[in-house]
């Protein structure tokens, strides 16, 4: 058993380990070094806790088989998991720290002298408040996470649920969850606290359902803050610092990936939050034009022959990318490509795929050096230099009419600038319109020729043809 | 006057939020996949919590209503734990530079 004192200072040793976790992330060198201080700093706040009880009955004996439970069906998902299917698993992981920090505070709310905070039915006014906020987060975090786990995984549709009202019942039940918890304070009812739990489920699921598919990098952002920010609340309430810190970090950095995220969409959090965009109301106009523009398509011989006298080409991957698998042929044709002595550099949009990051895990997945992978604004200056673009999977992002037309919907958001190459290949299925809904120009430009196809097999064909 | 502690622990946590904020922005834009699934591992620490409402039952009965919650967030904790730093783990992994091939 160790004193109080002495577990505070534990706690505040964990909670350092955490910050030099995250700043290890600064560089991939440092990176694997700074996932061993986050391990060890998880380890030191565990075994702090047990010390500190110093109650070492049967019930210890439980808690290490639950510990181990939960462990073993982490570490087996952790081994499982496709690369491909990391923005899912996010949103699930952060499912779980929400309801978590439900549970926690349902069990501090059921029996506060585990916690020093009172007794039942007279719990501390200050506890109460930070343990029904972290109660009302963890369970926005949860039930929000699961609805983006959903859609992610293409069990619910990704297309953006809408009905009238929708705002204005969620402002309802949002003030109704601060009323409730201004009630629990005055009547310290069970009844009101297990309302405030329900309707902030209930809140979770209205927020993240108008939010289509390619937002998606912003509500895991946004998640992510909200698991830090209920890892507060609980903090506060256990009186901890390791969990103060470490949900003070976790909150930020959400909302500095949400900031990011926006940012590279040129779309305010507000306007994301609220949802509903990409929804389609112009598909008529569409038609019209496609019929009177030309399209020049090609096959993989063309691609092949045109990458093969080329001296410089920049690959821009996208969502289409991970949803073929097609990061393995990818780089197998990049390969070929390098022994002809082709300069081959890829560049990546912040919002491509489907979570911050996710081109970027791909990529190394399939064994491409992470120096030949380089951010929008380091490489969009390289694209007038570079003879082929090969756009693969990627569509609203390399969309020139956000630079010439005020009245598209991503006019002023940040794109490559693809159409400065001397010829641009473009991997698609169709000429359908990315998520935005929006016709790219790209496809009618007389340098692009497009590859109508599925990514991976025409990456597949291409490679064959290079030979 | 005695200074009440909760604004010590409110000032650390301010204080926290300024460190993740700077920490957070020189993290490099092609580890914010592995940034999630990392942030997402320490936010377990709230296993913290469960394991101290788990280990509040009595020798009569270890699983009292309160307990069993503290039982399941464990389970939930330990999931994202081992989860989250193994997946991390296995990303890092995979960022690699380019070989030399000088000769």
């Amino acid at each position: 058993m160790i004193s109080a004192n002495l577990a505070a200072i534990f706690y505040l040793v964990s909670g350092i380990l955490f910050i030099l976790a995250l700043r290890g992330l600064s560089s991939p060198d440092t990176s694997r070094q700074g996932n061993y201080f986050g391990i060890a700093g998880m380890i030191i706040a565990i075994v702090v806790t047990f010390l500190s009880l110093g109650n070492f009955s049967t019930s210890l004996v439980y808690v290490i088989i639950f510990l181990i439970i939960g462990g073993a069906i982490g570490a087996f998902i952790a081994f499982k998991i496709p690369m491909t299917a990391m923005p899912e698993l996010v949103a699930g992981f952060h499912s779980l720290v929400g309801l978590a920090a439900v549970f926690v505070a349902i069990a501090a709310f059921l029996n506060p002298a585990a916690f020093n905070l009172g007794n039942v039915g007279d719990i501390k006014l200050a506890s109460l408040i930070e343990m029904s906020i972290g109660a009302a987060v963890g369970a926005i975090t949860f039930s929000g996470s699961i609805i983006a786990f959903l859609k992610l995984r293409g069990i619910m549709s990704g297309a953006p649920i809408t009905f009238s009202g929708q705002h204005i019942l969620n402002l309802i039940l949002g003030i109704g969850i601060f009323v409730l918890i201004f009630y629990l304070c005055k009547t310290q009812s069970t009844n009101i606290f297990w309302t405030v739990i329900i309707i902030s489920f209930l809140v979770g699921v209205l927020l993240i359902i108008p939010i289509g598919g390619a937002d998606m990098p912003v509500v895991i952002s946004m998640l992510n803050s909200y698991s830090g920010w209920a890892a507060a609340g609980i903090g506060f309430t256990l009186e901890n610092t390791a969990l103060i810190i470490t949900g003070a970090l976790v909150g930020s950095s959400g909302a500095i990936l949400s900031y990011i995220m926006c940012k590279a969409m040129n779309r305010s959090f507000v306007s994301v939050i609220l949802g509903g965009f990409g929804a389609d109301n112009s598909a008529d106009d569409r038609k019209e034009k496609k019929d009177q523009k030309p399209v020049k398509s090609g096959n993989a011989e063309d691609a092949a022959f045109l990458m093969k006298n080329a001296s410089s080409v920049i690959i821009v991957p996208g969502y289409g990318m991970a949803v073929a698998q097609a990061q393995h042929a990818l780089r197998e044709m990049v390969d070929k490509l390098k022994k002809n002595d082709i300069k081959v550099t890829y560049a990546i949009h912040p919002v491509a795929g489907r979570m911050p990051g996710h081109m970027n895990v791909l990529l190394a997945e399939a064994n491409v050096p992470y120096d030949e992978v380089f951010e929008l604004e380091d490489i969009n200056n390289d694209f007038a230099n570079s003879d082929v673009a090969f756009v693969i999977g990627a569509n609203d992002v390399t969309n020139p009419v956000a630079k010439t037309d005020p009245k598209s919907p991503i006019f002023g958001m940040p794109v490559l600038d693809v159409e400065k190459c001397k010829s641009v290949l473009f991997v698609k299925r169709s000429l359908s319109p990315g998520y935005a809904g929006i016709d790219n120009e790209l496809f009618y430009k007389d340098n692009t020729l497009m590859l109508f196809a599925d990514a991976k097999k025409m990456t597949e064909d291409i490679v064959k043809n290079l030979d | 006057m005695e200074i009440d502690p909760f604004i010590f622990r409110l000032s650390i946590f301010i204080l926290s939020i300024f460190i993740g904020y700077y920490v957070v922005w020189s993290v490099t834009p092609s580890l914010h996949t592995p940034l999630m699934s990392v942030t997402n591992a320490i936010s377990s620490v709230i296993i913290v919590g469960a394991v101290i409402a788990a280990l509040a039952g009595t020798s009569e009965s270890i699983f009292n209503t309160s307990s069993i919650f503290g039982f399941i967030a464990i389970i939930l904790a330990a999931i994202n734990i081992f989860g989250g730093f193994l997946v991390t783990q296995r990303m890092l992994q995979m960022y690699k530079k380019k070989k030399d091939k000088k000769k």
